[in-house]
């Protein structure tokens, strides 16, 4: 057993050998010129190619694109109420924040049709005489692990709505929704830039863009409630 | 051109350099964190507006006022309500899950009808004409007393609403589930000649003589009963507790001393012995305020020597003596019984001989003692207005024999019933049957005989809100609101010394096709028309109840209960309602009952050399309400392992019978059988077996169903001698290698 195998080891070993002896080296050069430019052409191609899976395909396929079950005009909105955005987003008594309005909100101008768009009529048909909530999905709805009190930020903090949310009550329409696949959460989060760019400070949301802020203006570095610090200033 | 091995490791290269310049893996492992974080199918509850809503709980006798917390319309917690006088702010366990009775699986979510063996969903005008017509059938028979209903309270708009309902169509049938209330109530009737429920000034009592009852495992009121064994800690108060087991309340008390089970009476009487041997009573009560204390007397020193007692119970003299003397020169001494939970009524002799105790201290009536609390007094009805049909039907007797001249006494006497029922194959002695808060195909002993004659009873008619065990047997299933989704009046707290009523309301809006019990009565009253219709006249129940209320409604609506702060107990003079006016010791009806004798367990002791005792726990439930998810998953696993129940043996007796540590065994006794594991576990008297009661339900979801054995199983009612009421407090068993 033990020769055979010796003797095969040999065989091989003569075969890989000979190959230099039996090639000319003039060839061999040419062929390395053109082998070059191919591994360069093919890095080229790779990395253009993954550069744009990365940077334009990944992002259309990490996001399902999902409409508002009603569209919804902020603009012309503001402009009937007296209050801005508290009208309709407000503080209760206890300081919790209302967040996006019920349908007990709208019914008090809503419980009749008013004016003649499509909307409007699909709105009062299908949710107010139906008396079912409206399931508006959230562009700015954090992961429950988090602790946000907006009235700290707003009334205590004086921080404008437009800091974080942009100038969505300015809109005559809702966008589309963008949907995260994977984690379920809104791209507003992460922010429209996938690489995570921004220019405003709407653009994204995510415990960065807070921290940014937090150390900025310099607020409270420890937890009202547990006095304790770091994470704990806003994680559960 | 030729692309080769080089080219692709270079395209590959290329492409992990882009892909590293691209957000794309830096994007994922963000997502994937933050998908991992938040599990998308952990339950988080929903932002919204909160809310909290008095109420009360009604899962167990102990009447705790509870405050509710929403978000939006869903109910997210349950808590004890500050400042309520029974449970102020505090919360036990059953009460803190409360919120998985409604929402979680064991709900019947519409009136159901059993036909050939399955339920279909009827409507409930479906339901409710079927049951009327069976009813106006029954009565043009002239058969209305064989109509019934068991209820788990006597008192309270529901239940009275049932009893008027009954007594209007012609019926006596109205029967309570037993407790350790018929005994005191009983009890307090004979010797102090009142109609009142026995309270316990325990947050105020300083030595606290407990034969038996689980202080801490659920007796009374829980809550209150935690909240005051707290106070005695504080106070330097003292818990003596006398059971065969060491259960959590001897753990946490002053002392245990370990009794045969079944002699607990003997050794009260012993310790009254003791004292009037010594002259430690309370000279003004029993000189101005007692009758029958010399006779008694005469009794108890020729038959209750320490020598003698100390045989029987197995308590040693010395301790008896000691006992008697520490608790006579007590300054606010109490003796309470029922065992465990309380849910058997027990011996009425061992009940009043412990009476008797608190009687020669003096501490009736008095700050830190035992208190006649007068049944609640609100509900005044109008005459009942009866038809001939009626008329007739009221004067037969008792289904159960309460009341009938073999016992007198007795109120109600549900465990008598499989008797009575199955002795007799053809008569029928009950035709329709109601069952109202209470699943007694689970909670009665003796399970078989229950069953055996609830399949005889043509139409059972349960008004559960879950699919329990007697749910199970019913033809028809009117389904309650749960207390979460309805009104009603809570009145009196089980043990507490004041009149409290508490109201239980709508936190929620139903959640499916229910109705109300009390709606469910008035509209079947209405649709019998006549005499019936008239007595309950009312639109709805929520109207019955607000007239009722009258001036309490609106402290109940704003508060959540009702409470009388002036409630004193009466001076001795004008405490006593007997025909002497005073507290008596003996009596021509407590000489004609049968002497106190310790009940003996059932079974032969060649056969049964062992004695199976039940015990109760915080952790494990075992009325009309069964373990919700959250609390049966705190029971240990030296109580249950998977599906197994484990009983509690003495390492001796165990090696005696060759049995190791969490082996399997077979359990019987001469009503059953059953395969256990076996724990060794010192705190149990040799000789004894001890089971846990609340589980082997067959009924409910998989958490609780199949898990265990059902004690009530392995045990049937013995009647007590006096009464007629369930006095067993165990069974002899026998325990084998499986």
């Amino acid at each position: 057993m033990s020769t055979e195998d010796e003797q095969a080891k040999a065989v091989s070993e003569d075969e890989i050998s000979e190959i230099p002896e039996t090639g000319s080296p003039e060839i061999g050069e040419n062929e390395q010129d053109g082998s070059g430019a191919m591994i360069i052409l093919f890095f080229i191609l790779g990395f253009v190619a993954s550069l744009i899976v990365g940077w334009i395909i990944f992002p259309k396929l990490l996001y399902s694109q999902k409409q508002q079950p009603v569209a919804f005009n902020h603009a012309m909105h503001n402009e009937l109420v007296d209050e801005g955005c508290e009208s309709c987003h407000f503080f209760r008594e206890d300081g919790s924040y209302s967040g996006v309005p019920k349908l007990a909100q709208c019914i008090d101008c809503h419980e009749e049709v008013q004016g003649e768009s499509e909307a409007e009529e699909y709105f009062v048909t299908e949710y107010v005489q139906k008396e079912r909530e409206v399931p508006w999905l959230i562009y700015a709805k954090q992961p429950p692990c988090v602790f946000f009190s907006h009235v700290a930020h707003v009334k205590k903090g004086d921080m404008d709505c437009v800091t974080c949310h942009g100038n969505i009550g300015e809109s005559e329409s809702l966008r589309v929704y963008e949907e995260n696949r994977i984690s379920g959460y809104s791209r507003d989060i992460w922010g429209s830039n996938i690489g995570g760019f921004k220019k405003n400070s709407w653009d994204r949301m995510k415990m960065d863009d807070c921290a940014e802020c937090h150390r900025k203006e310099n607020v409270n570095q420890g937890s009202v409630q547990t006095e304790k610090g770091a994470c704990f200033v806003c994680h559960r | 051109m030729k692309i080769d091995r080089r080219s692709f490791l270079s395209f590959t290269i290329g492409g992990a350099a882009g892909t590293a310049l691209s957000p794309l893996p830096w994007k994922l492992t963000d997502d994937m964190a933050i998908w991992t974080q938040m599990w998308p199918w952990t339950p988080v509850p929903e932002k919204g507006e909160v809310t909290y809503v008095k109420s009360a709980c009604t899962l167990c006798p102990g009447g705790c006022g509870i405050s509710v917390r929403k978000v939006d319309d869903r109910i997210v917690k349950i808590e004890g309500l500050k400042g309520h006088p029974v449970n102020d702010g505090s919360l036990c366990i059953l009460g803190l899950a409360g919120a998985q009775l409604l929402y979680g699986p064991r709900r019947v979510k519409a009136p159901m009808k059993k036909i050939n063996g399955k339920f279909r969903e009827v409507s409930w005008e479906q339901a409710l004409d079927e049951i009327s017509k069976t009813l106006a059938d029954l009565r043009s028979k002239g058969e209305p007393h064989t109509v019934a209903c068991i209820a788990d309270s006597d008192r309270g708009t529901v239940p009275e609403l049932l009893n008027r309902f009954l007594r209007v169509y012609g019926s006596r049938n109205f029967i309570r589930t037993p407790s350790i209330q018929d005994s005191y109530e009983l009890t307090l009737n004979l010797m102090q000649g009142v109609r009142a429920m026995a309270g316990f000034d325990v947050n105020n009592a300083d030595y606290v003589l407990s034969f038996g009852s689980g202080i801490l495992d659920g007796w009374g009121s829980p809550v209150h009963m935690f909240k005051a064994h707290s106070l005695w800690r504080e106070h330097g108060g003292k818990l003596i507790q006398i059971e065969p087991r060491l259960s959590s309340t001897a753990a946490k008390s002053d002392s245990w001393i370990p009794i045969n089970p079944g002699t607990e009476g003997t050794l009260a009487l012993g310790i009254a012995h003791v004292m009037i041997k010594e002259s430690l009573y309370d000279n003004d009560f029993i000189d101005n305020y007692s009758t029958g204390f010399h006779e008694w007397k005469r009794h108890i020193i020729d038959g209750y020597n320490p020598e003698i007692v100390g045989k029987v119970t197995g308590v040693a003299p010395s301790t008896i003596v000691g006992l008697a003397s520490s608790f006579a020169r007590a300054r606010k001494p109490l003796a309470v019984c029922g065992r465990g939970k309380g849910l058997t009524p027990g011996s009425l002799k061992e009940f009043m001989a412990v009476h008797t105790l608190n009687a020669m201290v003096g501490n009736i009536g008095k700050e830190g003692g035992i208190w006649a609390v007068p049944e609640p007094e609100y509900i005044e009805w109008p005459e009942l207005e009866m038809d001939q049909t009626a008329s007739i039907g009221t004067q037969q007797h008792r289904a159960d024999g309460a009341g009938s001249s073999l016992y007198p006494q007795a109120r109600y006497l549900l465990n008598r019933l499989p008797e009575t029922m199955n002795a007799s194959s053809t008569y029928k002695l009950i035709q329709v049957l109601f069952v109202a808060g209470a699943n007694p195909v689970y909670s009665m002993p003796g399970s078989a005989d229950i069953k055996e004659a609830f399949e005889k009873i043509p139409l059972v008619v349960s008004f559960s809100s879950y699919m329990d065990e007697t749910a199970q047997m019913a033809d028809l299933i009117l389904p309650n609101h749960t207390f979460l989704e309805r009104y009603e009046d809570v009145p009196a707290a089980a043990g507490y010394n004041r009149p409290v009523i508490n109201l239980a309301r709508p936190v929620v809006e139903p959640r499916f096709n229910t109705m109300h019990t009390g709606d469910v009565i008035i509209r079947l009253a209405r649709a019998l028309g006549g005499t019936i219709a008239k007595a309950l006249p009312w639109e709805s129940y929520e109207a019955c109840l607000e007239e009722m209320m009258g001036d309490r409604w609106d402290t109940l609506v704003e508060e959540g209960y009702w409470t009388n702060t002036d409630f004193a107990a009466p001076q001795w003079s004008e405490a006593f309602e007997t025909a002497s006016g005073k507290f008596e010791f003996v009596n021509k009806e407590i000489s004609s009952l049968a002497r106190y004798s310790p009940v003996k367990p059932e079974g032969d002791e060649a056969a049964y050399p062992l004695i199976l005792i039940p015990f109760d726990t915080m952790r494990l439930w075992n009325g009309y309400i069964g373990d919700p998810q959250f609390v049966i998953k705190s029971v240990p696993d030296t109580v249950l392992k998977k599906n197994d129940v484990l009983v509690e043996v003495n390492p001796a007796t165990a090696k005696s019978i060759g049995l190791r540590d969490g082996a399997y065994a077979v359990l019987s006794t001469p009503k059953g059988k059953a395969r256990v594991k076996v724990h060794f576990y010192e705190g149990v008297m040799p000789g004894l077996v001890a089971l846990p009661r609340g589980l082997g339900h067959s009924a409910y979801e998989n958490n609780l169903a199949g898990k265990g054995i059902n004690f009530n199983e392995l045990v049937g009612p013995f009647d007590d001698a006096a009464t007629g009421h369930d006095a067993a407090w165990g069974i002899r068993a026998k325990l084998a290698k499986a």
